[in-house]
């Protein structure tokens, strides 16, 4: 090789060198034992609103143990990345909002302080928690990775005024007079019930709800997936159905994944939605309370055998800390503060969710209508998600799949069994 | 980076400008010899180990292990699994294989075709503005607009632009000109393709043009003067003029283009958020879904690789037709 071609093949190397770059983050775990840093998941209206709301709280834990607490908010889009990086790289924040789906995924990275019956002490006791939430707390048969710190549920949101004119009486309780109201509710631009359908998380608690209804599970007691059975496959095609078949749900659908479903639902573009806890977000976008009704997620009206009577997951945050934090005792004391009666009452008051202690959920502020049937759901017919390692990665793939699947559906490809199974069986062989 | 490989063409193309700089450049011989050029090269040769060496090492590493969300804390726990992740992912009878062979092509055209465009442009641009004229200044500074705009603000835009109820690319097209019947999607489906295709020539365009517009600088106008006397048109004195004396500039340019539009993961990660549809499932989304997705860094590190051979092969390719050829015209 002259030495030309070997600056020609160097050039070359640098060349193609460009493409290995790969984020990191920064040293942000508190040294001191005075301060903390805590990434907060976004469950107000924005970033910037949750902020607003934390800080007084997080002022008073400071003037409590003089531990000051940096906030930073991080979006959902991010918060699972930013937290593989913070485990992987054992640098980054002291406690962590977690989605509760994320708990057995991230408790396998080893990188959470485990809530053993010691740790639980420490932050106020088991008792007082919510059994069901703590359940999604991480995987079965170990200490949890997290402790509960909202707790949400599917519920059907309807537009009064618009069932009112299609003259329906009382919000559906099987998919079946879900689908005859949408077909009605379906006119005149105006569309029957609105879906996230290119939001994999969204799709895949979707996927988990209807699965259930059918007799399915993703996952065997092994752990191993199990996702293209002929349950699965009918629970899938059910739900995509509402746009493929049924035509009650607007084809822009399969392309929302910036909550433009809720966005729809309130400027009446949509008479019904699934959605956990929208109160909230729905005031900010000016639908008042009386507008909409809240109502259990519907059943299948002759479930098949072995089908569950599962309307919702158990959907919350947990709050975790990790295990390289040089302020462990600060850190569990912060969540003792989170988890505190008045702090779970006013947070949960301001999120629409409801608390994850049974000590505070009595507070006359979770009666609204929304609230009891979130709690009704969250007592009576729902069940946590698949508390294995890779849960994350059935939501990523399942829900990557049913987005794949909506888009079929808007274009007017046709969804079948078939294809339905494909798509699945697909998914499937990219676990390991 | 890669323009580390216009310093030799410029010099043999330009023997007026090199040989006075050449003769004082040449480096004292014998015992006179210091530390100083080693020093000098130091702070280089050390970012470029940190930036790309050690990284590149590390990452081909990281594909020989089972780097899953059980091992990512202490990678010294992660199985060593030998060559089994290239196996599994390139093994085109798998789901996963066939994917990134789908996702190879997809992204072998999208970059072919997005130079090629964007080269078009940017000549067609830089001959157009290469005369004098009143708003000349004006018109370069407006199309290197895209180039200036930050990627993620600009293909938000794109994204707001695409969507199909309240985009507004179907206003215009549906409801202003009711040119289609139906409201076409083309952020999902097989328009995504070229939605992307678009967007990328939009960001990429200016940067051809901007090289372009240097190496006609270099131009001298005698060539223009004789070929014009000679009898030659607007398009002979295109082919015969301008571009063999583009020639090096193209070289590179070209070259760089197509490693940037190869490798590129903003503007599909910005336009379809994190997971694209299959018909423009670029293969640098595909690796960051393979190990960020879905905690796999092991196979997504082996993809990393054979891209990264993939694109070697490509360079030094051409690297070595474009110099033999230089060298049969010299």
């Amino acid at each position: 090789m002259s030495r030309r071609h070997l600056g020609i093949f160097t050039a070359a190397v640098l060349a193609a060198a460009s493409l290995t770059a790969c984020g990191g983050s920064g040293d942000d775990s508190a040294a001191s034992p005075k301060t903390l840093t805590y990434w907060a998941s976004n469950q107000g209206a924005s970033l910037e609103a949750d902020k607003t709301i934390l800080q007084p709280e997080l002022d008073k834990f400071e003037k409590q143990t003089g531990i000051k607490v940096t906030v930073e908010v991080v979006p959902w889009s991010d918060l699972l990345n930013r937290l593989l990086a913070a485990a992987a790289s054992g640098k980054g924040p002291d406690v962590v909002n977690i989605g509760n789906t994320w708990s057995a995924s991230l408790q396998a990275t080893g990188a959470l302080v485990e809530f053993d019956d010691a740790a639980l002490q420490a932050v106020g006791g088991k008792d007082r928690i919510v059994p069901a939430a703590l359940a999604a707390a991480g995987a079965p048969g170990k200490p949890p990775a997290a402790v509960p710190l909202y707790s949400m549920a599917y519920s059907l949101y309807y537009n009064k005024k618009s069932f009112a004119d299609a003259g329906i009486t009382a919000p559906p309780t099987t998919w079946e007079q879900l689908a005859e109201y949408g077909k009605k509710l379906s006119t005149g631009g105006k569309w029957g019930l609105a879906i996230e359908g290119a939001n994999p998380s969204e799709n895949a608690h979707h996927a988990f709800t209807f699965s259930q209804q059918y007799g399915g599970e993703w996952f065997d007691s092994a752990g191993k997936p199990t996702f293209d059975t002929p349950q699965n496959v009918s629970a899938i095609k059910r739900y995509i159905d509402f746009m493929a078949a049924d035509k009650i749900t607007n084809p822009s659908n399969a392309e929302y994944a910036q909550n433009q479903s809720v966005s729809d639902f309130a400027n009446g573009k949509a008479a019904m939605l699934l959605w956990q806890s929208a109160g909230s977000n729905l005031k900010t976008q000016n639908m008042p309370a009386d507008a909409y009704g809240v109502a259990p997620v519907p059943f299948l009206a002759s479930p098949p055998a072995g089908g569950k009577k599962v309307n919702s997951m158990v959907a919350g945050i947990n709050m975790a800390v990790f295990k390289h934090t040089k302020n462990k005792d600060g850190a569990l004391s912060f969540v003792k503060f989170m988890t505190s009666d008045e702090e779970q009452t006013i947070l949960n008051k301001t999120y629409g969710s409801l608390p994850a202690v049974k000590t505070a959920a009595s507070d006359p502020a979770f009666s609204a209508t929304e609230q009891k049937t979130i709690q009704e759901t969250l007592v009576t017919t729902a069940a946590p998600l698949p508390q294995v390692p890779d849960e994350s990665t059935f939501e990523t793939l399942v829900g990557t799949a049913m987005k794949e699947l909506f888009a079929d559906a808007a274009s007017g490809k046709p969804v079948t069994e078939e294809s339905v199974k494909a798509k699945l069986t697909d998914a499937q062989q990219k676990m390991r | 980076m890669a323009t580390s490989t216009t310093a030799p063409d410029a010099d043999r193309r330009e023997p007026r400008a090199g040989s006075p700089a050449r003769g004082p450049a040449r480096r004292p011989r014998g015992p006179r010899r210091s530390l100083l050029p080693y020093l000098l090269l130091a702070p280089a040769v050390v970012l470029e180990l940190a930036i790309h060496v050690i990284p590149m090492v590390v990452g081909v590493w990281m594909s020989l292990l089972e780097l899953t969300q059980f091992h990512i804390r202490d990678w010294s726990t992660a199985p060593f699994i030998g060559l089994e992740n290239y196996r599994a992912t390139l093994d085109l009878n798998s789901a996963a294989g066939k994917e990134l062979l789908h996702s190879f092509w997809i992204t072998l055209a999208y970059s072919l075709l997005s130079v090629g465009f964007a080269w078009l442009l940017g000549i067609s641009a830089a001959v157009v503005l290469q005369r004098p004229f009143r708003g000349r200044a004006i018109l370069r500074a407006l199309f290197l607009t895209p180039y200036a705009l930050p990627v993620y603000a600009a293909v938000i835009t794109w994204s707001f632009l695409l969507q199909r109820d309240t985009g507004l690319v179907n206003h215009v097209l549906v409801d202003q000109l009711g040119l289609m019947n139906e409201r076409p999607f083309w952020l999902i489906g097989d328009n995504s393709f070229w939605s992307l295709l678009v967007v990328s020539v939009w960001r990429n365009w200016p940067f051809a043009f901007l090289c372009l517009m240097a190496g006609l600088q270099n131009v001298p106008g005698e060539l223009y003067e004789a070929a014009a006397i000679d009898g030659a048109g607007f398009w002979r004195r295109l082919r015969s003029v301008t571009l063999p004396m583009l020639r090096p500039v193209n070289l590179v340019l070209l070259l760089v283009l197509f490693l940037w539009t190869f490798n590129d993961f903003n503007t599909p990660f910005v336009l379809f958020g994190g997971s694209a549809p299959e018909q423009a499932d670029l293969i640098s989304i595909h690796i960051y879904r393979s190990s960020f997705k879905t905690w796999d860094f092991g196979s997504g590190s082996a993809m990393s690789v054979a891209l990264l051979l993939f694109l070697l092969i490509v360079s030094a390719a051409y690297l070595l037709i474009t110099n033999r050829r230089r060298d049969d015209h010299a």
